[in-house]
């Protein structure tokens, strides 16, 4: 059929020519629109084609066609001669070829609404990550006064009151202004403050940070891009349809909150909608009057389904032009031509570029000096993103130059092919820039990553080494295994007394007994006294006679308290549980007992209790009991930061009492976390509280600007961090 | 800048010179910095006109020439403490930051730390405001200080302090027991045959006298002052052990409380931070009274028979009991059992004395020894024996342990400590037989209560001559005493609190600490306090093999274990090299230079 169909256009386009012949170029346009009502009438739409004719009066664009050659222009036709010039850059030259080598499609950038959200989402994120530092500081904060920036009481030094001293009569403001008027330095000759603002305007630091913003917001509009992509590529009618219904109603109560929180918004978002459903209204698009349509209204009458759908269309067309828009990105059909144009900008000489100046071809370059004092690699990185740069601006001038000269030219282009084509070129551009960029990120990735490995292999050589420190000689681990070795305790040095001897006592219990004894009766040292008592009182006498007892009682002393000790150990160990079965598996009866494996299986013996305090020391029994009458006072749980007990209890193991402490400690130690004034007013936290630099505001300002950029771009469907403003 | 420069230089380098010359006065310094300059303008206005000007000129020349002209703080910085200052009021050890640390707990630590040096700092700092001296007695050449007569001593010091030396003639009411209050000012003493007397004993001024006998009719005529008597924490009260009850009076002799749940008490001790009267009781009860609240904490049946041997450790607040089978017993009110027993003497115990720093305790038994224990570590240190055995036991604030052996009161020095006693410090004998024993707090006093009366003995260096005015205050008046009333209510410790380490509060319950924690563990499914486990990093070019990964696992294996053992290999080492050092000086030591030209 398609050679058939070859022919039959062959034969047509022969006809049209000699109608051309004979009737002149007059009616051009009857002549097509009989060709488009005999086209329509074989039933299958034909692909318009225009034919270059010969050279004529009337010159058209539109008549221009490429089909005389048969082939597609390749960038290499146009480009060409790019390789041979010597002016262009070599890195110009090699985009190009990555150019002309990719075949893939190149992908849409995202819809409007998509843009918008996500750079919504980002700038909120950026606001809140400003405040952190601001509270992670005052969770820290031993102590936080409030109100905030409080003037401190009582005298101040003269710079003080002379700095916030404001001029008010109209005398003044004239001397003042007469002073001031110059802007010129009074005092410190050496710089101006418009150099000293220059020189402030941004250190490496600042810059260094507001690099890593940028990138991470690139990032961040990458994910939410894919994420989008990925969602806009699925196919199911019915998954967007039931997306776009969710998309409705959130709208919808999005609208209603809005109507309470942000009037202005919401005007503006009725406004939206108005201006959509004023476009609903001229289009014909739901109201039943296309071929579709015709062709199930036809099927209706016997149909349910058709009828059905026709219905719903139909509804949809009520709800839209009464309520709200469909945010709907199938009403065009994918037009294949054009798909192989060339950006413009290719077409344009490159601009002289200074190998050593790279940053001079921007456009609106800020931070000259924050880049002549980054590192190389940082430079290199800098450098591509200037290139982008340029090509965006240079990009952007061009099309704004296109406009208007096409404005001018073409004004007998209906409008909407014009915008079409527009819209085209743009993401066109935006999927080849794309591309590009993303060549490169390849290219700086594949830099870090090659730099990221000589890191690690320098952290690796580290390692090495330091374990080469660790290995020790044999000697060192000898040592070791001599510390690793028990080492005898040192007994307290107590040379002469019979007591000291009672503490080396071997723990064997039957040898103790003996040495308990040996303890309690050796003979101590006798101490001479200057007068020895003369009288023996009558009690005395008494208690001579129970020191007799006593003595005679003295074994009894010592066994009793051995056994109570015993005793003691006894209840202090666990008992062994015995689960056996007599007669279970086995003869049973009076006398047998059960065997040996049994025994030793079903006898449960739980796990022995910590060595008693009093192991070691004969003569003293040290209760085992915990008493539960403290614990109730102690911490039982271990309070945040910390991470074992001991860290804890060295950190309260200071008292904080004017008992121990002198006064101003304990003024220290117990101050409170919060201060307040009696009666005055705290205000919730603004920026100014804590942004007194100038430097940090002009990062808010940046964070400001970067909003701007996002709303402009977000029109235009460009992406964010192509934006010459930002870099 | 570069003209600046050499001026400086020159004019301190004048500067210099001249200072060796001449005494440098305050006038002067701002001529002598820039005469080279000033020369010519000396010339021109010595007519006297311009000193004025010059001056302000050189104030400005001064200012910019900076601190090089000024003259340099020789003792820059704060004052230094001297070591031995700083470790006495070291509290705990030092809590090392862990390697692996959160940066939160880094941060904590840190701030405790930075706390605690700078409270132990100022404590140091302000020790210097304690200045005063224990006194001592010393003997001349082959004297010693125990044949020194009391007699001799109040003659030798000043009159106040020969004043504190007397006699009360109380034949009548027999033994005597007694009780200083806190601050030292006042006296209270208890006739076995129910005399009970409360002294100002400096003034010598009698506060209240009575026989409990006179106040109840005859059927109690019987009724005996049994054993103790003692102050309260204030002097507005003080309690009596009675035959049968326990008594409370005011300063005044009016009885209070006649408290019916303490019978047949023998001994009483009061724990002043908890508002605690503990008594002992003859039918083997140990019972604490909140006098605060006037009511029975506790009572405990020690099963020990009759309690008359019974004292107090301030440093824990534990009661120590004696027992006639020869053990001494530890008891909280928060245990029915007793906290430690020990079985120091092979008779009876007599007397027990717990030093102030709750480190040292000394008890006499029926064996006629004298004990000191460590009773941190509840081992003995020493013992001697005493020839009639020592019937009261009495420790001072300074460590001075007075022992009554039948009539005579010995003192002893250097008791608490390894060496062994050889002699008195000082002795005293009295016409009966001892009763009581008290050291005076602040004052170098002992108070004696025997068969005669009571005695009060000069004991030189017995008394803490600095007193903390705020808790204890010898000198306080009528309005400090109420303050500190109000302020020791609030600052009462609760009797939950008494244990045998008073620091236990500020440590963890280890028990539920563990039990929640496995809790814990339980439920989370991990161990949330465990350390994490090393994860080597993944490498790329092939060194992340699972042979490589463990090698670099092996590495970091043990770390904290070998940083263990290399510290003690290190302290040893050090240790070694001492050692070394010094037996090297014994050498050298032993071996002067010129030894080499003996012959």
């Amino acid at each position: 059929t398609t050679a058939d169909f070859a022919v039959k256009t062959h034969i047509w386009t022969d006809d049209w020519q000699v109608h051309h012949l004979i009737e002149g170029s007059d009616d051009e346009r009857k002549h097509k629109k009989l060709l488009e009502a005999i086209g329509s009438m074989g039933g299958r739409k034909r692909k318009k084609q225009n034919e270059r004719s010969e050279a004529s009066v009337q010159v058209s664009e539109y008549f221009v066609n490429a089909e005389g050659t048969g082939d597609k222009v390749n960038l290499s036709d146009l480009l060409g001669t790019v390789e041979k010039t010597s002016g262009a850059s070599n890195k110009t030259k090699k985009q190009l070829r990555n150019l002309q080598s990719s075949k893939e499609t190149l992908e849409l950038p995202l819809n409007k609404q998509q843009t918008e959200k996500v750079s919504a989402e980002f700038s909120v994120q950026l606001l809140v990550s400003c405040w952190k530092n601001i509270i992670l500081q005052n969770q820290k904060a031993e102590q936080m006064v409030f109100p905030l920036n409080q003037e401190s009481s009582g005298p101040k030094r003269v710079e003080q009151v002379v700095a916030g001293w404001k001029v008010q009569t109209p005398l003044e403001q004239e001397i003042f202004r007469l002073l001031h008027g110059s802007r010129q330095p009074v005092n410190d000759p050496v710089l101006t403050p418009v150099e000293e603002q220059s020189l402030k305007a941004m250190s490496l630091e600042e810059a260094k940070i507001r690099r890593a913003e940028l990138q991470k917001a690139r990032a961040l509009q990458s994910y939410y891009e894919a994420k989008a992509k990925r969602e806009k590529k699925i196919k199911s009618k019915k998954y967007h349809k039931v997306q776009n219904k969710a998309k409705r109603k959130d709208f919808l109560k999005q609208f209603d909150e809005m109507v309470k929180t942000n009037p202005e918004g919401a005007l503006e978002e009725l406004k939206k909608m108005e201006l959509s459903r004023m476009e609903e209204r001229m289009s014909l698009k739901h109201q039943n009057s296309g071929k579709w349509a015709k062709s199930k209204a036809i099927m209706a009458k016997y149909d349910d389904s058709a009828r059905k759908a026709m219905q719903e269309q139909l509804q949809m067309n009520k709800d839209l032009t009464q309520k709200m828009v469909v945010p709907s990105d199938d009403e065009h059909e994918s037009i294949e031509e054009g798909l192989e144009t060339v950006p413009d900008f290719v077409n344009d000489p490159e601009t002289v570029i200074d190998p050593v100046n790279p940053w001079m071809r921007g456009q609106l370059t800020h931070e000259e000096p924050e880049v002549s004092c980054v590192t190389a690699e940082e430079v290199q990185t800098a450098e591509e993103e200037n290139e982008e740069e340029e090509i965006i601006g240079e990009f952007e001038r061009k099309r704004k130059l296109r406009q208007v000269v096409e404005e001018d030219v073409v004004e007998v282009s209906d409008k909407e092919e014009e915008d079409e084509d527009e819209e085209e070129d743009v993401s066109e551009f935006n999927t080849l820039f794309r591309l590009m960029r993303s060549e490169k990120t390849r290219e700086g990735s594949n830099q870090t990553r090659g730099g990221l490995n000589t890191a690690g292999e320098e952290d690796e050589e580290g390692l090495l080494s330091e374990g080469q420190i660790r290995v020790r000689s044999i000697e060192d681990l000898e040592v070791l295994d001599e510390v690793v070795e028990p080492r005898a305790i040192e007994e307290p040095s107590a040379p002469q007394t019979a007591a000291a001897e009672a503490t080396s006592e071997p723990p064997h219990k039957k040898k103790r007994e003996i040495n308990l004894k040996e303890v309690l009766t050796k003979e101590a040292k006798a101490v001479r006294l200057p007068f020895l008592p003369t009288v023996v009182d009558e009690e005395e006498r008494d208690e001579q006679i129970s020191i007799i007892k006593e003595a005679f009682a003295g074994d009894d002393v010592i066994s009793d308290f051995i056994k109570d000790k015993s005793r003691q150990e006894a209840a202090g160990r666990p008992a062994v549980v015995d689960l056996t079965l007599p007669g279970w598996g086995e003869w049973g009866g009076v006398g047998l007992k059960p065997p040996r494996w049994k025994r030793k299986r079903f006898r449960i013996k739980t796990a022995p209790p910590p060595p008693r305090q009093d192991q070691k020391l004969p003569d003293v029994i040290i209760s085992e009991k915990r008493t539960a009458s403290v614990a109730s006072h102690q911490v039982s749980q271990l309070p945040f930061p910390f991470q074992n007990t001991a860290q804890f209890e060295s950190s309260i193991r200071t008292p904080i009492g004017s008992t121990w402490n002198t006064q101003t400690v304990v003024k220290n130690m117990t101050k409170p976390k919060v201060v307040t004034k009696l009666g005055a007013i705290i205000e919730p936290m603004v920026k100014e509280d804590f942004i007194k630099s100038k430097t940090t505001a002009l990062w808010l300002l940046e964070i400001g600007h970067k909003k701007f950029v996002f709303s402009v771009l977000g029109i235009v469907g460009l992406h964010v961090n192509s934006c010459a403003f930002c870099l | 800048m570069a003209a600046v420069t050499p001026e400086v230089l020159t004019s301190t380098h004048v500067e210099k010179m001249k200072k060796k010359k001449l005494p440098k006065r305050y006038w002067e310094e701002t001529e002598k910095t820039d005469q080279s300059q000033r020369r010519p303008e000396e010339e021109q206005g010595k007519a006297g006109q311009n000193q004025n000007k010059s001056t302000v000129k050189e104030k400005s020349l001064k200012r910019k020439n900076g601190e090089s002209l000024e003259k340099k703080d020789p003792f820059p910085g704060e004052a230094p403490i001297p070591q031995k200052q700083l470790q006495k009021f070291q509290r705990g050890k030092k809590c090392k930051v862990p390697a692996g640390a959160r940066e939160r707990l880094k941060e904590a630590i840190a701030i405790s730390e930075a706390m605690s040096e700078h409270a132990q700092k100022q404590a140091a700092r302000y020790d210097l405001l304690l200045p005063e001296d224990a006194g001592f007695l010393e003997g001349d050449e082959d004297e010693d200080t125990n044949t020194i007569s009391q007699a001799d001593i109040a003659d030798a010091v000043d009159i106040t302090s020969g004043s504190k030396y007397f006699n009360l003639h109380l034949s009548q009411f027999g033994p005597y027991r007694l009780d200083y209050s806190r601050t030292g000012r006042n006296l209270l003493v208890g006739g076995k045959k129910g005399h009970v007397a409360c002294i100002d004993w400096q003034t010598k001024d009698l506060k209240c006298e009575m026989n409990v006998m006179e106040t109840v009719n005859d059927v109690n005529s019987l009724c005996t002052l049994r054993s103790a008597s003692r102050w309260l924490h204030t002097e507005a009260m003080f309690a009596v052990a009675q035959k049968r009850w326990l008594y409370i009076y005011d300063s005044k002799g009016v009885e209070l409380h006649c408290v019916k749940k303490f019978n047949d008490v023998l001994r009483m001790q009061f724990l002043p931070y908890h508002f605690l009267l503990a008594t002992a009781s003859a039918t083997g009860f140990l019972q604490y009274l909140d006098v605060s609240i006037g009511k029975e904490v506790a009572a405990i049946c020690t099963k020990m028979g009759r309690l008359d041997v019974m004292a107090q450790n301030p440093h824990n607040a534990v009661i120590h009991l004696g027992h006639p089978n020869g053990t001494v017993s530890l008891w909280s009110p928060n245990q029915k059992e007793s906290l430690v027993k020990m079985l120091c003497h092979r008779g009876a115990v007599r007397s027990l004395a717990v030093d102030k720093t709750g480190t040292y305790m000394v008890t006499s038994g029926l064996d006629r020894k004298l004990k000191v224990y460590d009773i941190r570590a509840f081992k003995p240190l020493h013992s001697c024996f005493l020839p009639a055995g020592a019937s009261c036991l009495s420790l001072s604030q300074r460590g001075l342990l007075s022992a009554a052996t039948g009539e005579i009161v010995q003192v002893y020095q250097n008791v608490l400590g390894s060496n062994p006693v050889s002699k008195p410090y000082m002795a005293h004998r009295l016409r009966g037989q001892i009763w009581g024993l008290a050291y005076c707090p602040f004052e170098d006093v002992l108070g004696i209560g025997h068969g005669e009366g009571f005695t009060s003995m000069i004991v030189p260096g017995a008394g803490e001559p600095n007193f903390d005015a705020l808790d204890t205050n010898p000198y306080r008046s009528h309005k400090q005493r109420q303050e500190w009333e109000v302020k020791a209510l609030l600052e009462k410790v609760q009797p939950e609190l008494i244990g045998l380490d008073p620091g236990q509060l500020s440590k963890v319950d280890q028990a539920s600490f563990e039990q929640r924690h496995k809790e814990q563990i339980e439920a989370l499914g991990f161990d949330p306090l465990a350390k994490d486990k090393f994860k080597p990093r993944t490498k790329k070019k092939g060194r992340s093999s699972a042979g490589a990964i463990e090698k670099r696992k092996r590495k970091v294996a043990h770390e904290d274990q070998r940083d263990e053992i290399r510290q003690s290999v290190q302290e040893r080492t050090e240790r070694e090299k001492e050692l070394k050092e010094k037996s090297n000086e014994k050498k050298l030591g032993n071996k002067s230079t010129l030894d080499r030209f003996r012959k």
